[in-house]
């Protein structure tokens, strides 16, 4: 572990590790929350024309692919709030010629050869540089601070856009403010799980955590330690073993899943009983649904049966 | 922001036209609702009733008409606090867990906005939630709830602002008779307080008697606005949407 520690690649890659474990959860719950867990799957694909972008012109291709990668978000976003039928349509359009146009790209540039694309694809935690680093950093602290500071309201715009409206919160502008934020996300991780993997870091640890979880606060919690725990030991795991840092971060938070979700079931059943007294019957606590007595139908009143029958 | 007139009407909708899906809903609907006045919007379904609704709190946008809430043009309301929607339901609960409490504290967004929740806003939910039996469930996940329970609680957040206005959207659907039974005594208790409710109905039910008057739509048109007729529902207004076997074999809507 310290022969580990005294490298500084080794250093930069796990502080990377740390802050994109915080920042991928910290936004992709809300993906979760609205049922867009594969949203952050298609902005990484938007990303790589970024990428591609930047081998062309040779300027940095994280900066690019965060240019890019916004563009995509804010399409995307749009294309939702609009609530057009074909919506999905337009989306697959943006996704795969987001990815044809990435590859053309790069193969078109001076520096294409086998290993340049495949780094933004896959991730390359230990070539993490100091300066990659601090924009990491930079990033991600913008990320959490607007995910945990406005919480309640991307939490109501998630929840129910249409009520959130009638309390007064821009709908609009926070539904943008999270596709970018979901989409600087995608960038920030981008050399630690890669383009393709992206989107796993912003799902698998959400989910996982809600299957122990009651509270929209507490799976947030948990999630953001989930991310933080995965990354650090998937980095860990591919330093001793000699694979590579993306795939061992995402298989490791599938297997968390993969446990949580087999110790859910006794565990929330452990919890009912213990809400309704030692000893009772598992089941529901309340009966409150009242099912009208088939022996006196007289006695149901028209409107009543209107109302059950919607 | 303060009423430019004193007592203006909580909604004033002015020959509305709205389409969705580039299927015309609304062909010019007024509906006007009286500071503490309870209207009733009754019609069969797809005569416009939901999207009358959506566009009263905005949501679908007007092509012609105006809307002015409180007094004030839509496009310059901000009182949000004033008003308390109900959805229809569909479900409460999200792709990520949420508790009770929860999902009722965002109706006190209005109120505290970016500022911290505080205590009087965790009183105001508690408060919101006793109104609707639910205070014993505010740490359950809204998830684990039956449908009526969740109407409760999409009730109680709309209550939590004590809003002059409460826009509800079927709120009876679905709902089990203990459930329909509290929300018929908070909507009492909301009006007696003073609060004008704008209501969609299937049928008037048993919300009869509070209902100062009812709006019937039929193909996105108003075909009567006075006071409910007693003891019908829907059956002795026009646009009632049974289907008889000898009905008219022209749908309505290609009558457009």
């Amino acid at each position: 572990m310290t022969e580990m520690l005294s490298y500084d690649f080794m250093q930069r890659a796990l502080l990377a590790a740390v802050l994109v474990g915080i920042t991928a959860p910290a936004v992709g719950i809300y993906l979760v929350q609205r049922r867009q867990a594969l949203m952050g799957d298609g902005m990484g694909h938007v990303a790589m024309t970024g990428v591609g972008l930047g081998f062309i012109f040779q300027t940095s291709p994280v900066w690019m692919a965060v240019l890019v990668c916004v563009l995509g978000a804010v399409t995307m976003e749009l294309v939702r709030s609009r609530g057009n039928q074909r919506g999905d349509i337009a989306l697959a359009m943006l996704f795969y010629g987001g990815m044809a146009c990435g590859k053309l790209l790069v193969s078109l540039s001076a520096q294409a050869g086998a290993g340049s694309l495949e780094s933004y694809l896959w991730g390359s935690i230990l070539t993490v540089a100091p300066g990659d680093l601090a924009v990491i950093a930079a990033l991600g602290a913008v990320v959490v601070a607007v995910t945990v500071g406005l919480r309640r309201q991307l939490f109501a715009i998630c929840q129910d856009e249409d009520f959130a409206r009638v309390t007064g919160v821009p709908v609009r502008v926070l539904n943008l403010l999270l596709a970018v934020m979901a989409a600087v996300t995608v960038t920030v991780a981008m050399r630690v799980v890669g383009l393709l993997l992206v989107s796993a870091l912003m799902v698998v640890p959400v989910v996982a955590a809600q299957q122990l979880t009651r509270s929209f606060a507490a799976t947030q919690a948990a999630s953001i330690g989930l991310g933080v725990v995965v990354s650090l030991a998937g980095v860990t795991g591919s330093y001793h073993l000699n694979v590579p840092s993306g795939p061992a971060i995402v298989l490791l938070a599938i297997a968390v899943f993969a446990v949580f979700s087999v110790i859910a079931a006794p565990l929330a059943r452990r919890r009912h009983r213990a809400g309704a007294g030692a000893g009772a019957e598992p089941g529901p606590r309340v009966c409150d649904v009242e099912i009208p007595s088939p022996t006196s139908p007289g006695t149901t009143t028209p409107e009543r049966g209107a109302g059950l029958a919607q | 922001m303060t009423d430019p007139i004193p007592l203006a009407p909580a909604v004033r909708l002015r020959d509305a036209v709205a389409s969705r899906g580039g299927r015309p809903v609304l062909r010019g609907i007024d509906l006007t609702v009286r500071p503490g006045e309870v209207v009733a919007l009754l019609g069969a379904n797809g005569s416009g009733k939901s999207t009358t609704v959506k566009a009263v709190i905005g949501s679908v946008p007007l092509e012609h008409g105006t809307l002015d809430l409180f007094g004030t043009p839509y496009r310059s309301f901000r009182a949000w606090h004033r008003i308390g929607y109900v959805p229809q339901r569909t479900t409460a609960a999200s792709g990520v867990p949420a508790t009770v409490r929860e999902v009722v504290s965002t109706g006190r967004l209005a109120q505290h906005r970016l500022l911290p929740f505080r205590r009087k806003d965790r009183a105001a939910v508690d408060a919101a939630l006793d109104a609707v039996g639910m205070l014993d469930r505010a740490g359950d996940g809204v998830a684990d709830l039956s449908g009526g329970q969740q109407q409760r609680v999409l009730i109680a957040r709309a209550l939590v602002g004590s809003p002059e206005l409460l826009i509800m959207d079927e709120p009876m659907a679905g709902v089990d008779a203990a459930s329909q039974q509290v929300l018929a005594d908070t909507l009492r208790a909301e009006v007696d307080r003073g609060a004008a409710v704008l209501l969609v109905l299937h049928e008037l039910g048993p919300l009869e008697p509070l209902i100062d008057r009812a709006v019937v739509l039929r193909d996105g048109c108003v075909a009567h606005d006075g006071p409910p007729v007693p003891n019908t529902g829907l059956h002795a207004l026009p646009g009632h949407d049974h289907v008889h076997p000898h009905a008219d074999l022209t749908p309505p809507r290609l009558l457009a």
